[in-house]
């Protein structure tokens, strides 16, 4: 696949402000780009943002391509997917990521069905390898491998694009760390088309935008419950342990679904992901869609009766018995004796 | 103000694996289907009803689509039962392997030979793969526009008003037909299938197209259409040290665990 080659990350911003999710596959990018010894470059469209260029290159892109106009102002898929469609066609990039948010998700697949190449969607990791095919013997050097979780969350499976280009991948947030600042000397690229090609059969009539993150992904101490909890009476419990250790509290899938805790505390494959320093489990069976959101925390605490019971696999600490006895404990003694960080 | 509207609305459907019952993976990572029940993925009914209470409101025709093995036929009857007016699935050998992008191209193909449309609803994602890129892949194929991750919409003359959930908020589009939504879970509640409804599903085919009845060229279906391979399935393991916290009371246990905790560095305090 000749003439095409870097790693490109699609920048999403909030009035300018780079998104957390964005500068986690910066990272990523960074490390994939070195692997390649190709550039990273970030693209980044919007109204009044060419100032947040340099926030790009501090960590780690070496060029930003900004498209700064009036008609970027809102999010527009079409508008957007033309834009971005024109600037990959111009530059040839080898791979192409995105956040797996409502906006990378929206934009990405339109993006590729235009480009009629691949799109892996809510990769969980990225990395460089060679692939043969098995059909015609042909290996492909320094592909990228798209590591998604598949069939419900058992089993990792590895994505691969080898015959089209660009590589696309959607990102799912929090899977990997935010990067160092590494104040790289990137360069500002101002892209400015012809045209600007926005949709008129799309009116944005209004924008309620309130916190992306939720304060979930930002504790480093998250105190999480299963059905093992009992009910939202059961939740209160974890609520004053999580607030004794200055943290917060999540929930598997079937408790927001019985509706104990609300939908945005589901912790998770269809839910959030973290990666707090400490995740005390309680109650919770270890659902693989409930692992997947939680393997990237530094230790796991697992509380539960069940002595058979999956999590205890996946756990750091086990401490099999009655959780409406041990967390109240737990609260009390972090009360007494600890501060948290 | 019955009938003022007559429109005409696509409903993408997926039949899926029933994610509610126990799945076993075999050892080389293959899914073992034998003994799962196969059901309508979840928000393609939230979809559907979607399509039924505008037809409610304004006398339109339904078209249900799907893709799949032959056995996707009974998912398509379900859609019928609950109100469908006619349903299409795509059905052949050439389409195994297809990722998304060799399955929307097929789509497209098929909803060009319908016609007429207004508007196409499917669910955000389905349960199985769950990559919600059929919708937007389909909409870019067809040049039309999308709203996903929609919550809310009415249609008010030739537009829809559309209320699609983002990270913390949401956005509003006016958006003119026709044009492709994907709805959320949760968005209404599904109506559950009635006797009448089955009995007069009984009278109704499904019809099954090829990919030569829809005109999908052979090289762009199936694994060889398919810009993505799947390279190697791995089980994934999440092992970590597993040690066992120990204390003849509950003091004691948690005692033990405080220690460790502080010695780890991830809380501190006195122990």
């Amino acid at each position: 696949m000749t003439g095409y080659s870097g790693v490109w990350v699609y920048a999403e911003h909030r009035n300018g402000v780079i998104s957390k999710n964005t500068l986690e596959i910066l990272g990523k990018g960074r490390e994939l780009a070195d692997k390649l010894c190709v550039e990273l470059s970030a693209v980044l469209f919007g109204c009044n943002v060419s100032s947040s260029a340099n926030v790009l290159t501090i960590y780690g892109a070496d060029k930003v391509y900004v498209t700064d106009d009036e008609k970027l102002r809102n999010y527009k898929t079409r508008t957007y997917a033309r834009l971005m469609t024109e600037l990959i066609l111009k530059h040839k990039p080898e791979i192409v990521l995105f956040t797996a948010s409502t906006t990378g998700r929206d934009l990405a697949p339109r993006v590729a069905a235009r480009l009629r190449t691949g799109l892996t969607a809510n990769c969980i990791d990225l990395d460089i390898g060679d692939f043969e095919d098995k059909e015609t013997g042909r290996r492909y050097e320094k592909i990228l491998y798209q590591i998604v979780p598949a069939f419900g969350g058992n089993v990792v499976a590895t994505i691969v694009t080898p015959f089209n280009r660009p590589q696309m991948a959607t990102v799912r947030p929090g899977v990997f760390p935010p990067p160092e600042k590494i104040f790289r000397k990137g360069e500002i690229v101002l892209f400015k088309p012809e045209a600007i090609d926005v949709d008129e059969e799309v009116e944005v009539l209004e924008v309620n935008r309130g916190q992306e993150e939720s304060s979930l992904e930002n504790a480093k101490i998250v105190v999480g419950g299963g059905l093992g909890v009992g009910g939202p009476e059961g939740f209160k419990l974890l609520k004053e342990l999580a607030d004794s250790l200055g943290g917060c509290v999540g929930a598997t899938r079937p408790v927001t679904d019985a509706g104990w805790m609300p939908y945005d505390s589901m912790i998770g494959e269809s839910g959030r992901t973290i990666r707090p320093d400490l995740y005390i489990a309680c109650g919770i069976s270890g659902a693989l869609h409930h692992m997947i959101g939680v393997r990237g925390s530094r230790k796991i605490v697992a509380i539960n009766n069940d002595p058979k019971a999956p999590i205890f696999e996946a756990a750091d600490y086990i401490v099999i018995g009655d959780l409406f006895q041990i967390v109240p404990k737990l609260t009390e003694k972090v009360k007494k004796y600890v501060g948290a960080l | 103000m019955k009938g003022v509207i007559n429109m005409h609305i696509i409903v993408l459907i997926k039949q899926v694996p029933d994610s509610r019952e126990y799945v076993r993976i075999r050892e080389d990572g293959t899914l073992d289907r034998e003994r799962v029940r196969a059901v309508i993925n979840d928000c393609d009914k939230n979809a559907l009803e979607a399509a039924l209470q505008l037809k409610e409101k304004f006398g339109s025709k339904i078209t249900v689509v799907s893709m799949g093995p032959p056995k996707a036929e009974d998912a398509l009857k379900e859609a019928l039962a609950m109100g469908a007016d006619e349903a299409i699935l795509i059905s052949d050998r050439r389409l195994r392997g297809s990722d998304t992008l060799a399955t929307s191209y097929v789509l497209y193909k098929a909803i060009e030979r319908l016609g007429h449309y207004d508007l196409i609803i499917c669910g955000i994602e389905s349960s199985d793969g769950g990559t919600a890129q059929v919708g937007p892949e389909l909409a870019e194929f067809l040049g039309i526009p999308q709203a996903t991750f929609v919550d809310e919409f009415k249609v008010i003359g030739g537009y829809v008003e559309a209320k699609r959930l983002v990270e913390g908020g949401y956005e509003k589009l006016r958006i003119k037909m026709p044009v492709l939504l994907t709805i959320m879970k949760n968005a209404n509640n599904p109506r559950v299938t009635t006797f009448s409804g089955i009995l007069k599903a009984v009278k109704k085919q499904v019809v099954m197209w090829t990919i030569d009845d829809v005109g999908a060229e052979e090289k762009k279906v199936g694994l060889a259409g398919s810009p993505t391979k799947i390279m190697k399935v791995e089980k994934l393991s999440f092992q970590r040290k597993r040690l066992m916290i120990e204390g003849e009371t509950a003091d004691e246990v948690v005692d033990n665990l405080l220690k460790r905790l502080v010695e780890d560095g991830v809380i501190r305090g006195g122990y």
